[in-house]
Parts: structure tokens; C-alpha cells; sequence
């Protein structure tokens, strides 16, 4: 088992998301990580879907993926070529004792404060897994009140786009 | 639709001759264009008298082999769905406009009007279907129009059961019709159905009005939710615009590629709303490119293995038939004098009297069939996908094979068993090009040798012929009922089955030699569905006898149909092979739960009365003739009567030995290797071939 990304682009339609993870589902495939939102185009949204398999199922599910109608492609981003991220907002007890030290630990993360209040700070991160993580660990003793944290978003290194070639049918039948 | 567009018929179509009468009891009107639009343009002061000649030319769904006039199958200029890198021929990507190439004038109609002329404009010539609430709209353009034929049924399984019946039949897509919530679930099951076994299928269900949708309104279901899985594609419909384009995309997706079910749900209000109607339509399908052209190189490399191996098989699927491509299967077989095996689905697509079939592999398989899958060195799948029912436990599932797997469906290539040599594409083109590229290594000299491995294959076949035992108490063996139809009835005729075990037998003891003739629910497994698919195909075949071969617990699911076959002049035969038991769930009692028959015995088959139900009265209350048979001398007989009846149904009730088994079997969870060809009895492989 292993973990893979995919960049799937699909029409901007009503239903889209539930076909695509009631494929998952019902193929027994597991989402670890799922990220939706609008391209540059746009007729176009694009899922970032994070799973744990193996590679014979993987191939069996991207096969499966692309019979949908509505899939107009699908990438695998491998770790090495490409940049992903997540999105955190995490929730601090900070009072006046603690303050400064979560404020340096934010800043230690280049991560940023976004809201302040009396007893607490929001922070805001981004960054891969691994440091969203560490983030996490080192927030964890002042005392975490709240943590959201969004699906990873991926794109592939270097100057080409994956969305180019997914396009070119669109324009012609508009 | 490609098929409607095709100037070959289809053979079996063929077969039935350009005779083909309207059905009886049935008053057609003639096939003056509708024109629902015309007459609304009329009344708009808008063009009117669109394309009326190409119109009428464009109807013969029945009449064979007539190439449309007016209709090349091209889109017009700037509509073609989108070829994507993979070139797809025309012929798949263009059948957006199936016989209208006239210049489309618009025309002011209801969304409901819209959609009757577009499912005219697509060729559609028969919906089965049932009225109500939420699709009754649609209802009213439809009484209007002289080329849709619907048919009412009794209940919307019988209209998407018939749908398939239909489709398979003809090999053109089936339409059925139903309101919305209930209407819509009961074609869950058909649709379930159609999607396991690919049959092209365009369901149309109403919808409440978009205002109400999501708020538990009356009779409402979320129709498209529900068949989210079961449907190769589906739509919600809620602007009136949007119906026509729907209804073409549904088409085009139902009937290229694998074929499937796909589902258009539409909203009341956009139904009732006024809309411009247009065709031909362009298609919004960006994501949707079904490979067909065969990887040259795949190919040559499945020709070098053909011509090496020493032990090849053809194990051919449905694909075959869904491809029209029969008549190339045949030259391969020949051309390479490779054993065929013909799956559930595929039973007709090579002839069973042909010296080189074998036979059905899988659970039910002849010994020779699955024999040789185990044996082989070399395993060519066509159109086929490695079902459960086929290669047993998956494991030891023909151990020494090399796979050439050719599907038109990449994600059925190495989904169950890993292909050597994977090849994406459309079956008949697959096949032409492995004739050419096997004959290029016949003249490079390169010719298998399969002396040694027919001379196994044969001894199998002559020491585990398919076969059955009288009853010793003197009752009727079902298999020899059913063996004596397939003969009086012979091979033009359309057989269709239920499930269970008369299926096996049907399966087994009639000789298919046509494409078309063998229709029965192999992947869902769906019992009731003869007697429906028994009426569509009818409907899509009216010069060609069908016989339904069905059971008694089947039959009591869906004989409600009767009625509709009886009032609309669908006269079907139907056999019910009545052991007055769910007779495949009772064998399995009998082999594996130490004959504890649990809720097993229908008492339908009783050898006195009182029979409950007694199908004689009932087929008689249903406008049928009934008959009923339990000597063996009187079988021929009977089944000559049933042949006589023409002007209505026949319903024969065939009492039988109750506990008679399908054999050979692989029982559940075993290997093939496993199989029995009778109780107790392993047959011995011998060591001849090695």
C-alpha cells in the first residue's frame, strides 16, 4: 500500500462529486483526501483525490474513474514532480502568558495569525502534510480549541498544464 | 445510433425477413409524419414543414436494410462530439442525427413535445412504458405520434425487462418509459440488469416539477441518485432546452462503446414549458471517447501468439454479439482452426453445430469447454470479461495460460486476470485485424499446430457429452421438454430465459446458430425477466417466433405481462418448466444444506390439482391459450399446438421432475478443475495432452 495523488478534472456540473467518490466507495477504495474547486476555465473543476492502495487496484480505479462521463482526465502527480499542499486554521488557547510563545512558534512555521482574541489565536498554515503535522505536534501543549484543515491540493512542476490538452474537446463542441 | 444508421441489418434480423408483418390485434396507424412540431409551428406562424420526407424515411426501424435517404450519419459541420487523441472512426463519434440531414428549423414546442420528437428523431420506434403523475406531459405529444409505438405495460419492470428484450433482439436501443418515485424505482431492477449485461437502454422518467425537487414532494425519488451505480450515465433534466440534446446524448451514450443503460430524468415544469425545438443537436459529451481501432501493434503480438501456442482457445463474450461481429469470429475460427467456447452471453455468436465449438464454459460448462480454458496455453478473450461464473475460484483459474484479453472496455482488461497482450477496441474490428495479421504469419510460414491438443479436446467431448437421465418414476426430464423446443422450434427462432436452472438447460440443450436468438439475464441473474424480454423481443422481431423458456417461480414474478402481450398483439410462446420449485436454490439444497429444503417448494407444480396458481386458467384470464403437459409422449405434440397458435399468447405449463440437477457444475468457491459432471463424478483429464 502506498499513497497516490490524483489530479482528476472533470465538467463543472451538478452530481459530478458524487459520482466520483461513489466510485471510490463502492469499489472499496478509501479517500484519504479529497480537494474540489474551480480551474482556470471554467467548465472545468478539479479534484485533487489522495489515496492508499496498491498500484493493480489504483490502475483498476483510474479506469473505472475515467468511464465516468463527466471525468475529462485524470493525472497521477508523483511525490517527486510535484508541489502539493494543504490548508490548515487551527485554533490556540493564548492568553497573555502564552502569547508570545505560540506567536514564535507560528513564525518558526512561517505561518501566519489571522484572528485574536482574548483567550485565543487562529492560525493559518500551509504546507505539506509532514509540516502541517509538526505544526500540530508543537501547537498541541498550549492547547488546541479547534482545527480545520482542508483536502491537499497538487499541481505538477515545470511549465506544462494538464488542463490544456482536457480542454481542447471542450472548446470545439461549444 | 450507429445501428439504425447501418445499411447491414443485423443477421438475425435478417433472418426474419422483410415480411415482417405489423402485429396482429393491433391497429398502426399509418406512418404520416407527426409533426407535432409542424403543427405547433403552424400555430406559431413559425417555418413549419421541417424535413417531413426525411422524416418518414427515417421510421423503418422495421423495415430491414433500408438505408435512409436523406441520412448520411454526419453530423453537420461543427457538431460532432469531440474525437479525442484516439481516433474513433466517424461512424462512432457522428450518429448525432441519425437520419436528418435537412436543415433544422426551429420551432416553438413544449419541453414534452420536445422530447417525443426527439426520441423520434433518434429512432426510437417503441417505448414501453407506464403513465402517471410526473411524466404525463409526455403522455399527451405521445398519443400524437405515428412513429413511436407505445406500449403499455403492467408494470415498469415489464417495460425495462421488455427494453432489454428488445434491444437484444434487434441490437437497436430499447426505450422504456415510467413516471417519477415509484414508477422510477421499479426500473431499478431492469436497469441493474441492462447495466450488467450492456444493453443498450434509455430509460425516460418524469420528475416533480424542479420546484418541489428535494423536498419530499409526492412521488418523488432522486431517480438519478438511485442509479448512480446501475447506469452507464444519467441525467437530471430541469430546463426545457435542454431535453432535446439529453435525449440524443442519451442515445449516443447508450449505443457506442460498451453499450449500457442511461437514464433521463425529467423534471414536470421543464416538460411543461416552451422551448425551441432543433435537431440535429450537438452534443455536450467532452469527457466521453470510446476507443474502437484496435492497437496495431497489440494485434500483431496476439497473431505471433496464436500461430506459437499449442493449446489456444477463443473464449468469446457478449461483446461478440453486441458488435455485430459473428461473421468475423467465424473466419478467425476457421482461418487460425482454434476451439471456440461461447459464454452465457455470447450462445449464438458462433454455431453451436460448428465442429470447432465447444461449447459453454463457467459453473454450467461442458466438460470440454472448461477443460480446455484449464489447459490452455493460450486463452483469446473476446468481448468476454472473466466472470466469476466463469473462471471459478480465480486462483487456479487456467494456470499455464498466456491472456490476450480484447475488450472495448479498458477497465475490463486485467480487472479479474491479468492480460499478457491488453487490446482496446471494438470487437469486429479487433477480429478483422487478427485475421489479417494471423494470415501474414501464415504466409511468413509461421502455422500453429493444434493436432495433438483437438485430439485431447475431442476425447472430452466424447467421454463427457452434455446429457440427462429419464426420471426413474417415470415424471418428465425438464432438459428433454426443453431440448424437444429448441428442435420442433429450430434455430431461427428467438429463445429467452429466466433464471435458474431452466436457463442452464436452455443454455445447454438448444443449438444456437444465430447471433440474436439466445436472450437471458446472465450478470444480474434477474428472475421474471423472461416473460418481458419475451415481448419486447417480439415486438423488435414480430416475423420471428419467440418461445420464453421460463420457470414457475420466475413466471410469478412478472406474468402480468401476459395482459399486455395479449392486448397488444405480442404473441409469445412461453414454457414454463414447472417443478414447483425455486429449482436452482433446491439443487443447492440438495448438494450443499443436506436436502434441508428451506422455503424452496412453490407448490405450483403439483401432478393434481389443486394447482396454486393453475397456469392454464391463468394464462386463459390473461387472453392466452394455456396448455399443459406431463408425458413424456405427448411433448411433441404439445409443443406443435403452441407452434400452431399465432394470433395469441401461448403459455405451455410443462410439469417436470422436481428434483432433476444442472450438471456439469462447479459448485461455488471451487476450481474449475473441480467440476462434476454429475453428482459424485469427476471427469479425468488424463495426462493424454502433456
Amino acid at each position: 500500500m502506498s499513497r497516490h495523488t490524483l489530479s482528476v478534472l472533470v465538467e463543472n456540473k451538478p452530481g459530478v462529486l458524487v459520482r466520483i467518490a461513489g466510485l471510490f466507495s463502492r469499489r472499496g477504495f478509501n479517500i484519504e483526501s479529497l480537494a474540489v474547486g474551480p480551474t482556470e476555465h471554467q467548465e472545468i473543476s478539479r479534484m485533487t483525490i489522495v489515496v492508499n492502495c496498491d498500484q493493480h487496484p489504483l490502475e483498476q480505479v483510474t479506469k473505472q474513474l475515467n468511464k465516468l462521463i463527466n471525468v475529462l482526465k485524470i493525472v497521477e502527480l508523483e511525490p517527486g514532480s510535484a508541489v502539493a499542499r494543504e490548508l490548515l486554521l487551527i485554533k490556540v488557547r493564548a492568553d497573555t502568558e502564552t502569547r508570545s510563545k505560540v506567536l514564535e512558534t507560528v513564525q518558526l512555521f512561517r505561518a501566519k495569525v489571522v484572528d485574536v482574541a482574548l483567550d485565543a489565536v487562529t492560525v493559518e498554515a500551509t504546507g505539506s502534510r509532514d509540516k502541517l503535522d509538526a505544526l500540530v505536534r508543537v501547537l498541541d501543549p498550549f492547547g488546541i480549541k479547534e482545527l480545520v484543515q482542508s483536502g491537499m491540493v497538487a499541481v505538477g512542476r515545470g511549465g506544462r498544464s494538464i488542463t490544456d490538452r482536457a480542454l481542447r474537446p471542450i472548446e470545439r463542441s461549444a | 445510433m450507429t445501428e439504425q444508421t447501418s445499411s447491414a441489418p443485423p443477421k438475425a434480423q435478417a433472418a426474419s425477413g422483410p415480411a415482417d408483418p405489423p402485429p396482429s390485434g393491433r391497429a398502426h396507424p399509418s406512418p404520416t409524419p407527426l409533426d407535432i412540431a409542424a403543427r405547433a409551428a403552424h400555430r406559431d406562424a413559425a417555418p413549419a414543414g421541417r424535413d417531413a420526407a426525411s422524416d418518414d424515411s427515417e421510421r423503418g426501424a422495421a423495415r430491414p436494410a433500408a438505408p435512409k435517404p436523406a441520412a448520411p450519419p454526419a453530423p453537420a459541420p461543427g457538431q460532432a462530439p469531440p474525437a479525442r487523441g484516439t481516433a474513433a472512426p466517424p461512424a462512432q463519434t457522428a450518429p448525432a442525427a441519425p437520419g436528418l440531414a435537412a436543415p433544422a428549423a426551429r420551432a416553438k414546442v413544449t419541453g414534452a413535445q420536445a422530447l417525443v420528437l426527439a426520441l423520434e428523431r433518434v429512432g426510437a420506434d417503441v417505448v414501453f412504458g407506464i403513465p402517471g403523475g410526473a411524466i404525463l406531459p409526455a403522455y399527451d405529444p405521445l398519443l400524437d405520434s405515428s412513429r413511436i409505438r407505445h406500449i403499455l405495460v403492467r408494470h415498469e419492470q415489464g417495460a425495462g425487462h421488455a427494453a432489454t428484450g428488445y434491444a437484444q433482439a434487434t441490437g437497436r436501443t430499447g426505450v422504456c418509459m415510467a413516471t417519477s418515485g415509484p414508477g422510477a424505482t421499479n426500473l431499478v431492477t431492469p436497469l441493474a440488469d441492462a447495466y450488467m449485461d450492456s444493453v443498450p437502454l434509455v430509460a425516460i422518467t418524469g420528475q416533480v416539477s424542479t420546484s418541489l425537487i428535494g423536498t419530499d414532494g409526492f412521488q418523488e425519488a432522486d431517480i438519478s441518485g438511485i442509479t448512480l451505480p446501475i447506469t452507464k450515465h444519467n441525467f437530471l433534466v430541469t430546463k426545457p432546452e435542454d431535453i432535446a440534446r439529453t435525449v440524443g446524448e442519451a442515445f449516443h451514450l447508450a449505443s457506442t462503446g460498451r453499450p449500457g443503460p442511461v437514464l433521463v430524468d425529467v423534471a414536470k415544469d421543464a416538460m411543461q414549458a416552451m422551448t425551441e425545438f432543433s435537431w440535429p443537436v450537438p452534443f455536450d459529451l467532452p469527457g466521453y471517447h470510446p476507443v474502437t481501432r484496435p492497437h496495431s501493434r497489440q494485434v500483431r503480438e496476439a497473431a505471433r501468439m496464436i500461430t506459437d501456442a499449442r493449446r489456444p482457445v477463443l473464449y468469446v463474450g457478449g461483446g461478440v454479439i453486441k458488435a455485430r461481429a459473428a461473421r468475423e469470429l467465424r473466419e478467425l475460427a476457421e482461418l487460425t482452426g482454434i476451439p471456440v467456447i461461447t459464454t452465457l452471453m455470447a450462445r449464438g455468436a458462433f454455431p453451436d453445430s460448428h465442429p470447432q465449438h465447444l461449447g459453454m464454459p463457467g459453473m454450467h460448462g461442458t466438460v470440454a469447454a472448461v477443460g480446455a480454458l484449464q489447459k490452455a496455453d493460450l486463452i483469446v478473450a473476446l468481448g468476454a470479461r472473466f466472470d466469476d461464473r466463469v473462471t471459478g475460484k480465480l486462483d487456479t483459474f487456467a494456470p499455464d495460460a498466456a491472456i490476450v484479453h480484447a475488450d472495448i472496455d479498458p477497465a475490463e482488461i486485467s480487472k479479474n486476470r491479468r492480460a499478457d497482450v491488453p487490446i482496446v477496441g471494438d470487437c469486429k474490428e479487433v477480429i478483422a485485424d487478427l485475421i489479417v495479421a494471423v494470415r501474414q504469419e501464415h504466409e511468413h510460414g509461421r502455422k500453429g499446430d493444434h493436432g495433438e491438443w483437438w485430439a485431447q479436446l475431442d476425447q472430452w467431448r466424447r467421454k463427457y457429452p452434455l446429457g440427462y437421465d429419464d426420471p426413474a418414476d417415470g415424471t418428465l426430464a425438464p432438459q428433454y421438454v426443453i431440448e424437444r423446443i429448441g428442435a420442433i422450434a429450430g434455430p431461427d427462432t428467438v429463445y429467452v430465459a429466466g433464471v435458474g436452472q431452466h436457463q442452464m438447460w436452455a443454455a445447454q440443450f438448444i443449438g444456437y446458430e444465430h447471433p440474436g436468438t439466445w436472450i437471458n439475464s446472465g450478470g444480474l441473474g434477474t428472475m421474471g425477466f423472461a416473460v418481458p424480454a419475451a415481448m419486447g423481443a417480439k415486438v423488435g422481431r414480430p416475423g420471428t417466433t419467440v418461445w420464453a423458456i421460463d420457470g414457475d417461480g420466475c413466471f410469478q414474478m412478472t406474468n402480468q405481462e401476459l395482459a399486455t402481450c395479449a392486448i397488444e398483439g405480442i404473441p409469445v410462446k412461453v414454457a414454463i418448466i414447472n417443478n414447483g420449485s425455486l429449482g436452482m436454490v433446491r439443487q443447492w439444497q440438495t448438494l450443499f444444506y443436506n436436502e434441508r429444503y428451506s422455503n424452496t417448494n412453490l407448490h405450483a407444480g403439483e401432478h393434481a390439482a389443486p394447482r396454486i396458481p393453475d397456469f392454464v386458467k391463468l394464462a386463459e384470464a390473461y387472453g392466452c391459450a394455456g396448455l399443459r403437459c406431463s408425458e413424456k409422449n405427448d411433448v411433441d405434440a404439445v409443443i406443435g399446438q403452441a407452434m400452431e397458435i399465432t394470433d395469441r399468447p401461448v403459455v405451455v405449463d410443462f410439469i417436470v421432475h422436481r428434483d432433476a440437477m444442472v450438471w456439469p457444475m462447479v459448485a461455488a468457491g471451487t476450481g474449475n478443475d473441480d467440476i462434476k459432471y454429475a453428482r459424485g463424478m469427476a471427469p479425468d483429464w488424463g495426462a493424454g495432452e502433456e
